[in-house]
């Protein structure tokens, strides 16, 4: 990601220390993961110190510190979901791509997630892939859908 | 649009938004939400808009986008005003017809009414449909007749007029006095009384002190706040104002999390517009009050649903909690006096503002007062928000408004409260729903999420899902919490996975117990309840899968097997063909078997079994039946016999 746009950000947010969220928030929506020297930049400009900036990275679950797929698969585990069999359709999902959640393979072409409620539990099992609900999935149908990714 | 300066200006545009409007004039309605974008409602509005247009009626008919109207389990949703039909179900290729038929000719297209399943009566408006008919929609009845980008249609549902009552005709003592009135209890999950919260932070000496709306709704399988949030944002604002002008804060917050996108477009609109209108910014309305509001995302952390949580995360460090031995109305955000409600609470308060706190305690118990939004979800037939009064029972949430369980299955228990909550089995149907009800039975209200379980869902399994949730979600700053609910866990899994030991129930108990002494926040202090609250009322599933290694529900995967039952099969070859592992061993005119071996056990064969031969089923607890012999394997078929 460019520094300029790195910076464009920042001082969006006037390098208020307590804007670090937001900060890492909007770099990660479009850089789709947190490159080391963004960190780096983001803790010089917002006088953060680093172990601090590393600390909100891990804490919460929107930021990843590795490069993500092309497709981003969710598979909702809300309550919802998991009561209409929601653990089985990640079972195929996870057998399909070779991947786990949490992980990105090796070509790139998907990262996988859960997620713990999409809020349209009426669709449930739901999968979310690159922002588009899949409603009613059942492993087989798991299946037919992944294939159209690329 | 230039800033209103008085009340009575503000009534001048009220009558200008209103007059641009004829009643009488067709608009349509289509439910936005997101269970209804999911099912395609995005389609539907552009079909409409395309129609409309080409129909050469785009200055005679108005469409618009609305919020959540509730009922997702028959979306997308479109209402036709001014009759009020109800359409549901729509797909982009209805809407020529809907045009042409309703818009045109005045008349209704039959086959996308709601149909009730026992009568086969069709209904044409919402308010005939038993889902909507039995609920007191105080909240959410505004969703479908708003555009939730649009400020001059909160306008014109009478909205912004509690703002002005407030800045000049109460003092701030009086609008404490009128919520403490109403008994208004925080909708987020603790039930704290709104109005006591505010006073303690009006009272605090500290000059500097702000409005917090929590918008981190993190159960899962809830999603009123973010209804209510994307469908009506200057609901929660008008109220956060009132709450500011009555605490004597000249800044609020608004928490929403990163993963409801929409809600936070529309809540950034509903403020630009609310700053433009004069309703936010300096000298509100002329009354010389200020207030501003700005709105922080949250980053993925279900413990930043909890207040002081919340609050470190809003300092821009890690969302942890601070243990409360002053409460955060003194001591909060940024060490100042701060009053953190749920998006629920704030909506209530320029409706009772409005009308008055006997209106609102005519609705609800003794302890409890007022209506409550539930997402009604799981193994139900209308799958949902539904908005009940107070004290209304379980069975009729259940029954008269869900419409019952699907499939003919029997019902076993539902769960509230989120991951902090518990399951409450059949036996309790009848208690009525509040906040100090549910607490009785080991439940708790929590924020509202309403899961239905039937005889196919493992309570143990239940629990365990729970605890995951759990382990994944605790923030790791106390030991109780950190380690505890993680060593609970462990043995969950095991008992689900047949692993279970005789002492395991005693130890789990004991680590309950430690959980809910020692944890610093609510997380972990309510972290054991799915486990208690499944044993208290299921202990037999419990004792079936330790002591018998048997899952009662057939849901553990570790102890089912999947099983084609030789008499029943007919040779179709359709399971082998979908079985995504290759377990089933068969072909034309032979009887297939499942190779135990390679089974993964994730049911696609029970699933695509046609159902008059029903031949596959689950066993636990007891070992499969051996194949039957090669020669016993083949099929003859009846027409073939002679």
């Amino acid at each position: 990601m460019e520094k300029d746009r790195i910076d464009q950000i920042i001082d969006k947010h006037h390098s208020e220390p307590s804007s670090l969220i937001q900060v890492l928030l909007e770099i990660q929506a479009e850089n789709h993961w947190l490159p080391k020297e963004a960190l780096e930049r983001i803790a010089e400009r917002l006088q953060v110190p680093m172990t601090r900036v590393q600390h909100i990275a891990t804490f919460y679950k929107a930021f990843s510190l590795v490069p993500k797929g092309r497709h981003q698969i969710h598979v909702c585990m809300g309550t919802a979901c998991h009561v209409r069999g929601a653990s089985r359709v990640l079972d195929t999902v996870e057998g399909l791509t070779g991947i786990r959640p949490g992980e990105t393979d090796l070509d790139l072409k998907f990262s996988l997630e859960t997620v713990n409620c999409l809020g349209c539990c009426a669709l449930g099992p739901v999968v979310e892939i690159d922002g588009k609900a899949h409603g009613k999935m059942a492993p087989a149908q798991t299946a037919e859908v992944l294939t159209n990714y690329e | 649009m230039p800033r209103i300066n008085s009340p009575d200006e503000l009534e001048k545009v009220r009558q200008e938004v209103l007059s641009r409007r004829d009643p009488n004039e067709p608009c349509i309605s289509i439910c936005a939400g997101a269970g209804c974008l999911a099912s395609g409602a995005g389609e539907v509005i552009s079909a409409f808009q395309a129609e409309i247009d080409k129909q050469g009626l785009k200055r005679e008919v108005n469409t618009k986008g609305t919020g959540c109207p509730g009922f997702c389990e028959r979306g997308p949703v479109v209402v036709i005003y001014p009759e009020e039909i109800c359409y549901l179900q729509v797909k982009p290729e209805d809407v020529p017809e809907i045009v042409s038929q309703t818009i045109k000719e005045k008349k209704v297209v039959d086959r996308l009414l709601y149909v009730d399943p026992s009568t086969g009566e069709k209904a044409t408006c919402e308010s005939d449909i038993p889902f909507y008919k039995n609920q007191e929609r105080i909240l959410l009845s505004s969703n479908i007749k708003i555009d939730p980008k649009n400020i001059d249609d909160y306008l014109a549902i009478g909205g912004y007029s509690a703002l002005p009552k407030v800045l000049f005709q109460m003092t701030s003592d009086e609008v404490v006095e009128e919520v403490k009135k109403s008994n208004l209890r925080g909708r987020g999950g603790g039930g704290f009384p709104a109005g006591r919260k505010w006073e303690g932070s009006r009272n605090a000496p500290e000059p500097i002190k702000y409005v917090i709306v929590n918008a981190d709704e993190g159960d899962p399988g809830a999603f009123m706040d973010r209804a209510v949030l994307e469908g009506n944002p200057h609901s929660v604002l008008e109220g956060l104002i009132i709450g500011a002008y009555a605490v004597g804060s000249h800044e609020g917050y608004i928490y929403v999390r990163q993963e409801y996108p929409l809600a936070v477009e529309n809540v950034n609109i509903a403020i630009r517009q609310a700053e433009e209108y004069g309703f936010l910014g300096k000298n509100i309305l002329g009354s010389g009050f200020d207030f501003i509001v700005k709105v922080h995302q949250g980053a993925g952390a279900f413990v930043c649903g909890e207040s002081t949580a919340l609050m470190t995360a809003l300092e821009g460090r890690a969302g942890e909690p601070r243990p409360k031995y002053i409460r955060s109305n003194v001591v909060g955000l940024w060490g100042r006096p701060s009053v953190l409600n749920n998006v629920e609470t704030w909506a209530n308060v320029p409706l009772i503002i409005n009308k008055g706190a006997d209106w609102f305690t005519q609705y609800g118990t003794e302890s409890s007062k007022g209506t409550k939004i539930f997402s009604l979800v799981g193994k139900i037939n209308n799958t949902g928000l539904v908005e009940v009064p107070m004290g209304i029972t379980l069975k009729d949430i259940i029954y008269k408004i869900g419409g019952g369980i699907p499939g003919g299955k029997r019902f076993k228990a539902v769960q509230t409260g989120g991951p902090s909550g518990g399951c409450i089995p059949e036996e309790l149907l009848d208690l009525e729903v509040g906040f100090d009800e549910l607490s009785k039975v080991g439940s708790m209200m929590g924020s509202g999420g309403m899961i239905v379980m039937d005889e196919d869902t493992c309570m143990v399994d239940v629990s365990r899902y729970f605890l995951n949730f759990l382990t994944d979600e605790s923030c790791g700053k106390c030991v109780p919490c950190r380690e505890g609910i993680r060593q609970m866990l462990k043995i969950l899994t095991n008992i689900t996975q047949g692993k279970g030991k005789e002492s395991d129930i005693e130890l789990l108990e004991e680590l309950s117990e430690t959980a809910k002494e020692a944890a610093l926040c609510a997380l972990g202090k309510s972290a054991p309840n799915p486990f208690l609250s499944t044993l208290q009322y299921f202990r037999d599933e419990y004792e079936a899968h330790i002591k018998e290694k048997r899952c009662p529900a057939l849901s553990c995967k570790e102890l089912i097997s999947y099983y084609i039952d030789p008499e029943k099969c007919k040779a179709c070859t359709i399971c082998g063909r979908k079985c995504p592992s290759d377990a089933i061993q068969g072909g034309k005119n032979l009887i297939h078997i499942v190779d135990q071996e390679k089974c993964t056990k994730c049911g696609t064969c029970l699933e695509v079994c046609p159902s008059r031969y029903d031949a596959v089923r689950k066993i636990s607890g007891e070992p499969v039946p051996p194949p039957i012999p090669e020669e016993a394997r083949t099929v003859v078929r009846k027409s073939k016999q002679k």
